[in-house]
């Protein structure tokens, strides 16, 4: 079977490996600045500008 | 033998989970808005779930909401005093984008679903071919609303606005500010000039959607633009059989994306919506998921290639 790809395998492997260590490492960093509070607060609230009130 | 009817099996599978996509839609939208009798009270779910962001575009205002929007959270924390970027966000982003890609379009984005159920409204359709360059509409609109302006336009407290959701996002107004002003006098008494400005949005990108397919997914869609960047690498992807393509072009003609999948499987406005693959009369067109391992690919075609050269010996 002869599948088309622009990059090499090792390329897309070690891109998918990094992405996810990257994804892991911030939302850890994320949560450890407290960055969760912030996205809890705004989204239990009513959001002014999305519902359009200003 | 066995592994070609196992092969088979999976394909058979596959085909029907993208002949029940719309069902597949729904139940995501669903999972998306649990808390339905919210819309009654006119009021917001505030459990813990909400401090976890959903996949798709699903304003956190929505009564029923489960969980926060991707955009309206990146931009809280970056517009807020404390934070200039949000890690927490975009790890998330990234790790959606990196599994799913844009298939997250196609099968779990409630707006997304709203745009094909609309499309699906018996008119005259119009391409959206010649207005390709439109797409990067959307990535200029995420450069500019999401990084720039938060960056550069602040008040004296170090706070700033979130401006896709504020002028341009049509789900804050469906999801939130009409049910929310239906159930609550005070709510509706507030609505003033930006209420019509993004209910003018909507209603252009309903009229749209019933005309074009997905206008706001190709041309406006912050989420679709921040996907679009990991289809190349997300673990969910397509593949062409090159021995089996007999470059009919049916795939390409059946794409409401305008995407020519034998030419480019990782192209960025794919949603993985699967109408290529199930109308492929090779069976050419073939969906990938997991991370192909190099060294493993290397080890068999060495294999293969010692035995190719004891045959050719023999």
């Amino acid at each position: 079977m002869k599948v088309t790809s622009k990059y090499s395998a090792y390329k897309v492997f070690a891109v998918q490996i990094l992405l996810i260590a990257i994804a892991i490492i911030f939302v850890c960093v994320g949560v450890c600045r407290g960055e969760v509070e912030t996205v809890f607060t705004k989204a239990i609230r009513l959001c002014l500008e999305c519902v359009g009130i200003g | 033998m066995d592994n070609s009817k196992h092969t088979k099996k999976i394909r058979e599978r596959l085909k029907n989970l993208f002949t029940s996509r719309n069902t597949i839609q729904a139940f995501a939208t669903f999972l998306t808005n649990v808390h339905l009798p919210n819309f009654l009270k006119g009021a917001l779910y505030n459990g813990k779930v909400k401090q976890v962001c959903v996949p798709g575009l699903n304003c956190y205002s929505c009564p029923a909401a489960t969980g926060a929007c991707p955009i309206g959270s990146f931009q809280a924390v970056v517009g807020s005093s404390k934070f200039n970027f949000s890690y927490y966000i975009t790890g998330i982003l990234i790790f959606f984008g990196i599994m799913f890609g844009r298939f997250i379009c196609g099968f779990f984005c409630p707006f997304g679903w709203l745009q094909d159920l609309l499309h699906k409204i018996p008119t005259k359709k119009f391409s959206t071919k010649k207005l390709k360059f439109m797409c990067c509409i959307k990535y200029g609109i995420l450069v500019i609303a999401v990084i720039a302006l938060p960056i550069l336009i602040t008040n004296d407290a170090g706070i700033s606005i979130p401006y896709f959701c504020k002028y341009i996002c049509p789900q804050g107004i469906l999801e939130g500010g009409i049910p929310l002003s239906l159930a609550s006098g005070s709510i509706r008494a507030a609505l003033g000039a930006l209420f019509r400005w993004k209910f003018l949005i909507l209603a252009g990108m309903i009229v749209l959607s019933v005309l074009f397919y997905r206008p706001f997914c190709k041309w406006l869609c912050l989420l679709g633009a921040f996907y679009s960047l990991f289809n190349r690498f997300s673990l969910l992807n397509y593949k062409v059989d090159k021995d089996k393509c007999i470059a009919c072009g049916k795939c390409s003609r059946v794409c409401k994306m305008d995407v020519d999948i034998s030419k480019n499987t990782a192209h960025t406005e794919c949603i993985r919506c699967g109408d290529c693959i199930k109308v492929c009369p090779t069976k050419a067109i073939f969906i990938h998921w997991g991370s192909t391992n190099p060294v493993k690919t290397k080890e068999n075609k060495t294999s293969n290639q010692i035995g190719d050269m004891k045959n050719e010996s023999i």
